[in-house]
C-alpha cells in the first residue's frame, strides 16, 4: 500500500458480456491530487472510472472482479454487499456531456442534498453557494439562481454539474472527459478550477487530450487496450517515459 | 428535361390542392355539425335547462342529473386512470426486465386500445356489477370507463418517460439517487406535461362513451342527485340518446341542446389540459 492512498485498485478485471475490457489493473490514487487517466479511445479509461462509483452496475451484462479499496474506511467498493448509494455519496461523478436537470440552477446543485433529506432552507443555500464557489461559477450566476440551468452556456453547464457533484461533499470526484465538448476558454476555466478543487477532494480525470493531462494532473496513468502501460508523476511520465508505447503516444505517433 | 421539371411542379401543385380540399371538406362537415346543433338547440339552453331534472314535458325537462353524473363519473375515471395507468407505465418502463414477456404485454396493451367499447361494458357487467355487486353505480361507471381508456394513458405515459434524455437519469443515479427518487425528483416532473396530455385525451374519449354505460345498466331517468359513489346515475350522452329516441320533435331540440353542452364540456376539458400543460412547462425549466 502506497502512503496517502485514497483509492487502491487491485487486480481489477472487467467484462462486458464475454469481452474483457479491463485486464489486471493495479493502481493507487493519491489523496488530494489529480490523477489523469490517459489513452486512446476504447482503452478502458472511462470503464475504469465508472467502476469506482459503481455506475457499471446499471449495465446488465457488465461484471467487475477484483478490489477497489477506499481509504481511510478500508472497504472494498466492489464487494457484493456494498451499497451503491453509500459509495456514490462518497464518490461523485461528472460526465462527458454537460447534463444539468431541467430545473433551476439552485435545484440542480441542491439535488444531491435533497436526495439525502436535507430540507433546511438556509443550510441548503449555504451549501449550494459553497459548491458553486468551488466550481468557480458563483460570481457569474449568483443573481440568477432561479433561472433554468439550460439557459447557461455549455461551459457554465459543465461547471454547474461539477458544483452539483461537489455539493454532497464527496471524498473522490470522477471527471469523465469533462471538457471534450467545450471550447478552449471554457476548458481553461475548468482546468484552473481543478487546482482549487483538489485541495478538498481527490480527483480522477479521464482525458484523451495529453496536453490536458500534462497541464493539470499530478499523476498520470497511460492505458492501452484495457491495460495500464505506465503510471507515475506526470512531470516524469511526460518528460521521461519508460515504455516505448507511452513515448509514441505522447510524441503524437498515434492516438 | 424541361418537361419533366414542369410535370414535377404540376404534381407538386396537385398534391397541395388535394390536401387543401381534404382539409376543407373535413372542416366544413365539422362546422356544419356544430352550427346545426347550435341552431337547433342553442335557444333551448338556459339556466332552467341546466338546473332541472328530466321530465315527461319537453319544455320542463333539464340536464341537471346528466351533467352532474358526467362530472362525477369523469372524476372517478380520472383518479383511477391516473393511479393505475401511470403506475403501470412506470413499472413497464423502469422496473420490468426487457424481454419477450414485456414485449407481449406491450403488444396486448396496444390491442386493448383498439377493442370495441361495448366489450368493456360486458366485462364490467360481469365483474363489477355481478361479481363485486357494485350495481349500476357511479363507481361502476368510473371503473368501466377507466378500463376503457387505460391503454391510452399507459402508452402515452410510457412514451413521455421514454422521451427523457437517458444521460440525465445517469446523472441522478451518480448523485446517489435510488430508482424511486430518480422518478420522483426528475422523471415524473419532467414528463408530467406528456402524461397529462395522455390523461386528458383519454378523458375526452371517455366523456362521450355511451355503449359500455348502457351495458352496465345506467338509467336514463334520474330525478335526484347522487349522494354517494354507489348511487345510480345517468350521463350526458345517455340523456341525449334517450331524448333523440322520443317521437316528439320538442325532445329532439333538447337533444341538440344536450349535444352543445357535451361539446362545451369536452372543449373546457381540453382547455383545462392546455392550461395545466402550460403551468407544468413553466415549472420544468427545459
Amino acid at each position: 500500500m502506497v502512503e496517502n492512498s485514497k483509492l487502491s485498485v487491485q487486480n481489477l478485471h472487467f467484462f462486458y458480456k464475454s469481452q474483457q475490457v479491463l485486464k489486471n489493473i493495479f493502481l493507487d490514487v493519491t489523496e488530494k491530487k489529480v490523477t489523469a487517466l490517459m489513452g486512446p479511445s476504447g482503452c478502458g479509461k472511462t470503464t475504469l472510472l465508472r467502476c469506482v462509483n459503481l455506475m457499471h452496475e446499471l449495465i446488465p451484462e457488465a461484471s467487475a472482479h477484483g478490489k477497489i479499496l477506499l481509504q481511510p474506511q478500508n472497504v472494498n467498493l466492489l464487494s457484493d454487499d456494498m451499497d451503491p448509494l453509500w459509495v456514490r455519496q462518497r464518490v461523485g461523478m461528472v460526465f462527458q456531456k454537460p447534463n444539468p436537470f431541467p430545473k433551476s440552477l439552485f435545484e440542480n446543485v441542491a439535488y444531491g442534498l435533497r436526495l439525502r433529506g436535507l430540507k433546511n432552507k438556509s443550510e441548503l443555500s449555504g451549501r449550494v453557494e459553497v459548491a458553486l464557489k468551488q466550481a468557480g461559477l458563483w460570481v457569474e450566476v449568483s443573481d440568477r439562481m432561479t433561472h433554468s440551468a439550460l439557459s447557461l452556456s455549455g461551459g457554465q453547464q459543465q461547471r454547474l454539474c461539477i458544483a452539483r457533484a461537489l455539493a454532497v461533499e464527496p471524498e473522490v470526484l470522477l471527471l469523465d472527459e469533462p471538457t471534450s465538448a467545450l471550447d478552449p476558454i471554457s476548458t481553461a476555466h475548468i482546468e484552473e478550477q481543478l487546482s482549487e478543487i483538489k485541495k478538498q477532494v481527490t480527483v480522477m480525470l479521464v482525458t484523451h487530450n495529453l496536453h490536458q493531462a500534462a497541464r493539470c494532473s499530478d499523476e498520470t496513468v497511460f492505458m492501452l487496450a484495457g491495460e495500464i502501460i505506465e503510471k507515475g508523476k506526470s512531470q516524469k511520465l511526460f518528460t521521461n517515459p519508460q515504455d516505448k508505447r507511452t513515448e509514441s503516444y505522447i510524441t503524437g505517433r498515434f492516438g | 428535361m424541361e418537361t419533366s421539371t414542369s410535370r414535377r411542379k404540376l404534381f407538386n401543385q396537385l398534391m397541395k390542392i388535394l390536401g387543401l380540399l381534404g382539409l376543407g371538406l373535413s372542416l366544413v362537415i365539422l362546422l356544419t355539425l356544430i352550427f346545426d346543433l347550435i341552431i337547433r338547440g342553442g335557444s333551448r339552453i338556459d339556466f332552467n335547462f341546466l338546473t332541472s331534472f328530466p321530465s315527461r314535458r319537453p319544455s320542463e325537462a333539464g340536464l341537471l342529473s346528466a351533467w352532474v353524473g358526467t362530472l362525477f363519473v369523469m372524476l372517478i375515471t380520472a383518479v383511477m386512470t391516473i393511479l393505475v395507468g401511470v403506475s403501470a407505465a412506470i413499472y413497464l418502463e423502469e422496473y420490468a426486465k426487457p424481454g419477450p414477456m414485456s414485449r407481449l404485454i406491450e403488444l396486448n396493451i396496444l390491442n386493448l386500445s383498439a377493442m370495441p367499447s361495448i366489450l368493456y361494458g360486458l366485462l364490467a357487467l360481469g365483474i363489477f356489477v355481478h361479481q363485486f355487486r357494485l350495481g349500476a353505480s357511479l363507481l361502476t361507471a368510473g371503473l368501466t370507463l377507466s378500463l376503457l381508456v387505460l391503454p391510452i394513458v399507459i402508452v402515452s405515459s410510457r412514451e413521455a418517460l421514454r422521451a427523457l434524455p437517458p444521460n440525465l437519469k445517469e446523472a441522478s443515479f451518480a448523485l446517489g439517487a435510488t430508482r424511486f427518487q430518480t422518478l420522483i425528483y426528475y422523471q415524473l416532473p419532467s414528463s408530467l406535461s406528456g402524461i397529462m396530455t395522455g390523461v386528458i385525451l383519454a378523458l375526452s374519449r371517455a366523456i362521450g362513451e355511451t355503449a359500455p354505460l348502457i351495458t352496465i345498466g345506467a338509467l336514463t331517468y334520474i330525478a335526484f342527485l347522487p349522494k354517494s359513489i354507489m348511487d345510480p346515475f345517468t350521463v350526458l350522452p345517455i340523456q341525449l340518446f334517450n331524448w333523440l329516441s322520443r317521437p316528439q320533435p320538442a325532445f329532439h331540440v333538447n337533444a341538440a341542446a344536450a349535444g352543445v353542452i357535451l361539446l362545451l364540456l369536452t372543449l373546457s376539458l381540453n382547455l383545462l389540459a392546455i392550461y395545466i400543460r402550460i403551468r407544468v412547462r413553466k415549472s420544468v425549466k427545459w
